[in-house]
């Protein structure tokens, strides 16, 4: 039983296509990197998912609902927990609202505060940083600590799909390092599924699960990430030279 | 020091009148970067809401004889009431679409709202009795200051806490605060689009049946027009302000007040009838220096 399915999912922006008729499906508790060079359509389809911008053709399941052209605060209920690129830091709200905002979906649920504070105690845990500057404002935060903000606020939303675009955009190789570090320990503590979009495959051969590559709209390869990354076909698809 | 007094207090309280209207702007530019020019008509929408239509010279007061603390309740309930149909019937349309498409249709949908008034009671400013009892001036330190200032002021002064305790403690606040930083991304997190912007909207209207509470009683008239020379002014104290900052807004609804207070004073007693002129000036001048206004925004930029 897949979390997520895609099927035939395409996304326009007026006469450009920036994915073309995707299908693909993602397992309970799997790591899946999406990888790409630079408009790929990665991004487009996490947005698609998201809800953010509505495909323009296909399907998109995700926890046993049709979330086509859903609302992204509907598909947020269903458990999906997006990182946008470029870390959207609420940055005139201190970091601990910004990690609040994402639980008030679950007002409605008898016990909410009490599971919002458990939970922010286990994100302070996992981020000790953030419960140092919990009062500060997140738009003062380093962009390492803004990364754990926004991967900590995801976590806030009692996820079971966490998506994140570029998480070492921006960041020194020491601090991505960090952020990872912290990813999969996260992984190991809960059941969590998570979709990586990356640039360079370099990660996803160092972290291993599933990779796929896109290019021009297109999945061009998807398997194990380790066997991919040293693949033949991954460096010609990746520099575009040959037949993949 | 008799006169000092007077001035603080008439530019304290045409200042409040500029600060709750500013907001009433702020509150919707921050959440769907609508100007909305409506807003003024709004207020005189509900002025009028006190009377019963016709077109006589007299007016007939309606809703206007209820005691104060029904009378209260009744306008602020309309102005948000009409300020969410404002969004449900037409804004909503226009979630996707520019801010300048967004404005045009507000600017329109002000004339509706002002045409529609014009044609139930006509465009004879009618007068009106409203809360008479507060014209009575009171005696502080040799300043004789009406109640009514007293009045707007602690008003004013509540509504600013009661809108900061709003926004800071509570959960609905909260999100609020997140969709004027980044709307996209609080609707990720689950914060529901429309239940923001109607919050907004409601809050807005409320804020505009203040207005026209304190208007109505400091003029004794109800006019169609009243509202547009306080939207002008509290537009241009949002600009100042910068799009969008609710602090700003405030900030600059009280500079605005106090300028124009200071030069009916100060300016030479033939120059006083274009004592708005030199206010624009002074405006101007701000923004020559400061572009982005006194206090500007964090997330005025382009969304995503």
């Amino acid at each position: 039983m897949s979390l997520l399915a895609l099927s035939n999912v395409s996304v326009r922006y007026g006469r450009l296509v920036a994915v073309r008729g995707i299908t693909f499906s993602l397992g309970e508790g799997e790591i899946l990197f999406i990888t790409g060079p630079n408009g790929a359509g990665k991004s487009s389809l996490l947005r698609a998912i998201a809800g953010v911008t509505p495909p323009s053709g296909g399907r998109i399941d995700f926890a046993d609902h049709d979330i086509t052209g859903r609302a992204p605060e509907d598909i947020a209920r269903f458990g999906l927990a997006m990182v946008p690129e470029g870390r959207d830091v609420f940055g005139g709200l201190t970091v601990e609202e910004n990690l609040m905002v994402g639980t008030g979906m679950h007002s409605a649920t008898r016990g909410w505060k009490a599971r919002a504070a458990t939970e922010l105690e286990a994100v302070y845990a996992t981020f000790p940083v953030l419960k140092d500057r919990r009062h500060a404002q997140a738009g003062l935060l380093s962009g390492g600590q803004q990364q754990m903000l926004v991967i900590g606020r995801a976590l806030m939303t009692n996820p079971r799909l966490v998506a994140i675009d570029e998480p070492s955009l921006g960041l020194a190789p020491n601090i991505t390092d960090q952020v990872y570090e912290r990813l999969i320990a996260l992984l190991a503590m809960r059941k969590l599924t998570l979709l990586i979009v990356e640039q360079s495959s370099t990660r996803a051969m160092m972290v291993g699960g599933r990779m796929m590559l896109m290019r021009g709209g297109e999945i061009l390869l998807d398997g194990d990430a380790r066997a991919l990354g040293q693949s033949e076909a991954m460096q010609a698809a990746y520099f575009g030279y040959g037949e993949p | 020091m008799g006169s000092l007094l007077q001035v603080l207090f008439d530019a304290l309280s045409l200042g409040s009148l500029y600060a709750l209207g500013a907001l009433g702007i702020a509150l919707i530019f921050g959440v769907m970067r609508l100007v909305n020019f409506a807003h003024g008509d709004v207020i005189a929408a509900c002025v009028f809401a006190l009377l019963w239509p016709s077109v006589d010279a007299v007016a007939i007061i309606f809703a206007g004889n209820l005691p104060w603390y029904l009378l209260v309740p009744f306008v602020l309930a309309i102005g948000a009431a009409l300020s969410v149909a404002c969004e449900a019937l037409v804004f909503r349309r226009f979630r996707r679409a520019n801010p300048a498409t967004m404005m045009i249709a507000s600017f329109a949908l002000g004339f509706v709202i002002r045409y529609f008034l014009l044609m139930l009671f006509s465009s004879r400013p009618k007068s009106i009795s409203l809360l008479p009892a507060l014209s009575q001036p009171v005696e502080i330190l040799g300043a004789r200051i009406p109640l009514l200032q007293l009045i707007t002021i602690a008003v004013t002064m509540a509504v600013l806490f009661g809108l900061t305790a709003f926004l800071r403690r509570t959960r609905f606040g909260l999100e609020m605060r997140a969709a004027a930083e980044n709307f996209t991304m609080a609707r990720m997190l689950g914060v529901r689009a429309n239940r923001v912007i109607m919050g907004a909207f409601a809050l807005s209207g409320a804020l505009a049946a203040a207005i026209a509470l304190i208007l109505g009683s400091q003029t004794g008239t109800a006019n169609i027009m009243m509202g547009a020379s306080v939207m002008l002014m509290a537009f241009i104290a949002t600009v100042i302000g910068g799009m969008g900052s609710l602090a700003g807004a405030v900030l600059a609804g009280f500079l605005l007040g106090a300028v124009a207070t200071v030069m009916q004073v100060i300016l030479p007693p033939d120059a006083r009838a274009f004592r708005d002129a030199f206010v624009y000036g002074a405006v101007i001048l701000v923004l020559i220096f400061r572009p982005q206004g006194l206090l500007s925004a964090r997330g005025t930029r382009e969304r995503v």
